[in-house]
């Protein structure tokens, strides 16, 4: 009864006209991006936090985790149409998508992504309302010391997920822990590592990390060399899927949405593990495995339903434990922290027209997504016509002004420049920056409940390990790291991240 | 020899990390360390630098064992240093010159970053661009930055 009594708060909200609107505008700019490569998801919010700051505190963030999820349908856009993944998780839509889009069935790929990644969509909310609540109140038991082992948890379990070496994550994350400490103290108010610079006494903005790592970086990489796009546009005329083309999408679409919810909850990359995963086995349980690769429509519709599924889950940790699975939730974590409202297990209690408004405009968003997408397709496809010598000064100028708008303060653009060179060299010298945004939003999260937690505990480090909960959280991380490093699993999760490079 | 270039991606990030690690953990000297029971501000940056120039240390451990050996690519010094001169320009000059003047300086040096695009293309890129982003965000999202700044005298 409290559910459906949450419900009715969340459509109130959700359906206030600013809201849609807001909720509108989210999942557009987020297929705008999504559709758009070179820019993704995580600058773009980044780009926006600044702009969200005088809005009400419900609206900002509908805005903004419309923006992810959309992106996530944009991906897929130019995934089948230029075979180029927008997102990274529309890598393994583009092997079939594209395909089906050379066949002259562009139209039926696009529909196919938008209904399989609508149904996983509406599943994966009804699961964050389902089980959002009861995850909640276990959190609201914890101490510091069970909050500082669940941070430790999530940041070993984001590079356990993650691609690439494992000690160069782990090295990422404690330098994103270090540049956390930038800043005053929060016990003694001793400024550190400021060297006298009165700007950096409220410590390093995470808008600038984030625009530095992820926008001004990957442009960087980009003007390395610009790649040559081939544009399908003829023939995106019939859009319906046939009867048969639906009897073949139904159960892809099922179990994509499954496995994408399970795994979108994990920390790290969850929603790529979810299309590869889907794309996998798919392939292996279909009667017609000799289509795949060329054109199969089970291969758009697992992986699309899958990679939206988790998009939406992965928001489960944020919204129960104050936790971000990944770098966009870390911004959506910084958003909560602009508007001045405290994430974590009582927000649901304390804020509940945020909570189920949030959780019921995604619903409406995924909505609006069909319609943005299967309609309008032909706006989407022109706007890759937008050439990357315009697109990139405009990434620059607009994270310039909308930084400094945020605190009128020119060290958060020299930050942005400082982080974009540093992730540039470090991305070249195979290093993910995703661990590094982590560990910068939740470095003073850390080192508070770690301080707090042995104040309790009178100095007693022990205290970790006797408390049962936190204990069985640090269990599980070392699990979670010898298994990240364990070279059975290693060669495996290499395959699995290779396909990506391929595609 | 052969292993020193195989591990060469592993020895240079290894090296950024032990440098920052090993000077964040020097700076954190400087405050007060402190006691677990009382953790100083310096306690756990000193702990985390440490962490971070080992962690730096086990990199190039490992790429002498099991280097990628993959190569590193050109390294893009134009777009480099043009998108950080463009970043600076506006952090430097907002205040000074009002957005007008910040948004177009950093327009033009972001737009010149890629070597393919000429001076009169970045000049068109760039007025287009000022135009553009003072119309979003000081017409559109009512940001309160002054158009011209007290550098700039007005008749």
């Amino acid at each position: 009864m409290e559910l459906l009594g949450g419900l009715e708060i969340g459509f109130e909200t959700a359906f206030r006209l600013e809201n849609l609107l807001y909720c509108f505008i989210g999942v557009a700019l987020g297929t705008a991006v999504g559709v758009l490569p070179g820019i993704g998801p995580t600058a773009t919010i980044a780009l926006l936090l600044p702009v969200t700051f005088n809005f009400e505190p419900v609206s900002a963030l509908i805005m903004l985790a419309g923006i992810y999820y959309g992106a996530q349908y944009g991906g897929s856009t130019t995934a089948i149409l230029i075979n180029l993944p927008g997102e990274s998780s529309a890598a393994v839509t583009a092997i079939d998508g594209h395909e089906m889009a050379r066949k002259g069935r562009a139209g039926v790929a696009l529909a196919t992504a938008a209904i399989g990644s609508f149904v996983a969509g509406t599943v994966a909310t009804l699961i964050i309302v389902l089980f959002a609540p009861p995850l909640a109140s276990v959190a609201l038991t914890f101490g510091s010391a069970e909050f500082f082992s669940l941070v430790v948890l999530g940041l070993i379990a984001s590079i356990a997920l993650a691609r690439g070496s494992t000690i160069k994550a782990l090295a990422m994350i404690v330098l994103g822990l270090v540049l956390g400490t930038v800043g005053q103290d929060t016990y003694t108010a001793t400024p550190r590592f400021v060297f006298g610079v009165r700007e950096l006494y409220s410590g390093i903005n995470f808008v600038s990390v984030a625009v530095g790592m992820f926008g001004v970086a990957e442009i960087l990489r980009n003007l390395e060399d610009e790649k040559t796009r081939k544009l399908i546009t003829h023939k995106v005329s019939s859009l319906w899927p046939s009867r048969d083309d639906f009897r073949r999408m139904a159960g892809p679409i099922g179990r994509g949405t499954v496995l994408g919810s399970a795994l979108g909850i994990l920390p790290g990359a969850g929603h790529v593990l979810a299309s590869f995963g889907s794309y996998s086995i798919e392939k292996r349980i279909s009667r017609r495995k000799q289509e795949f690769g060329h054109g199969a429509i089970e291969g758009v519709a697992g992986p699309e339903s899958a990679n939206n599924a988790a998009a939406q889950t992965s928001f489960i940790p944020l919204l129960t434990l104050g936790l971000p699975a990944h770098p966009v939730m870390a911004l959506m974590l910084g958003a909560f922290i602009i508007h001045g409202i405290p994430v974590g297990p009582t927000i649901i209690n304390d804020e509940p027209e945020l909570f189920w408004g949030l959780i019921v405009s995604m619903w409406i968003g995924n909505f609006m997504l069909v319609l943005l997408n299967l309609p309008l397709i032909g706006i989407w496809v022109r706007m890759l016509t937008i050439p990357y010598r315009i697109l990139f000064p405009t990434i620059i100028a607009f994270a310039s002004i909308g930084t400094f708008s945020l605190g009128l303060n020119p060290w958060d653009v020299f930050m942005i420049g400082f982080f974009g060179v540093l992730g540039y060299v470090l991305i070249k010298l195979g290093c993910e920056p995703a661990p590094l945004l982590l560990g910068f939003v939740l470095g003073p999260l850390l080192e508070d409940h770690l301080r707090r937690a042995l104040i309790i505990s009178r100095g007693d480090l022990t205290t970790f390990v006797e408390r049962p909960v936190s204990a069985a959280l640090l269990a599980i991380a070392v699990i979670a790291l010898a298994l990240a490093v364990l070279p059975a699993i290693r060669r495996k999760r290499d395959v699995v991240f290779k396909d990506e490079d391929e595609a | 020899m052969l292993a020193a270039r195989r591990a060469l991606k592993d020895i240079l990030a290894g090296a950024i990390f032990i440098a920052l690690g090993l000077a964040f953990a020097l700076g954190a000297l400087a405050y007060d360390i402190g006691t677990p029971l009382r953790m100083g501000p310096g306690y756990v940056p000193l702990v985390l630098g440490g962490l971070l120039a080992a962690l730096g240390a086990g990199i190039i451990v490992k790429g002498f064992i099991a280097g990628e050996g993959e190569e590193i690519g050109g390294f893009e010094w134009r777009a480099v240093i043009l998108i950080a001169a463009a970043l600076l320009f506006f952090g430097l000059t907002v205040r000074g010159l009002g957005v007008i003047g910040a948004l177009f300086g950093t327009s033009l040096l972001a737009s010149l970053a890629r070597s393919k695009t000429g001076w009169r293309e970045a000049l068109v890129i760039a007025i287009g661009l000022t135009a553009l982003s003072v119309a979003i965000f000081i017409y559109g999202l009512q940001l309160s930055l002054p158009l011209v700044g007290p550098w700039i005298p007005l008749p």
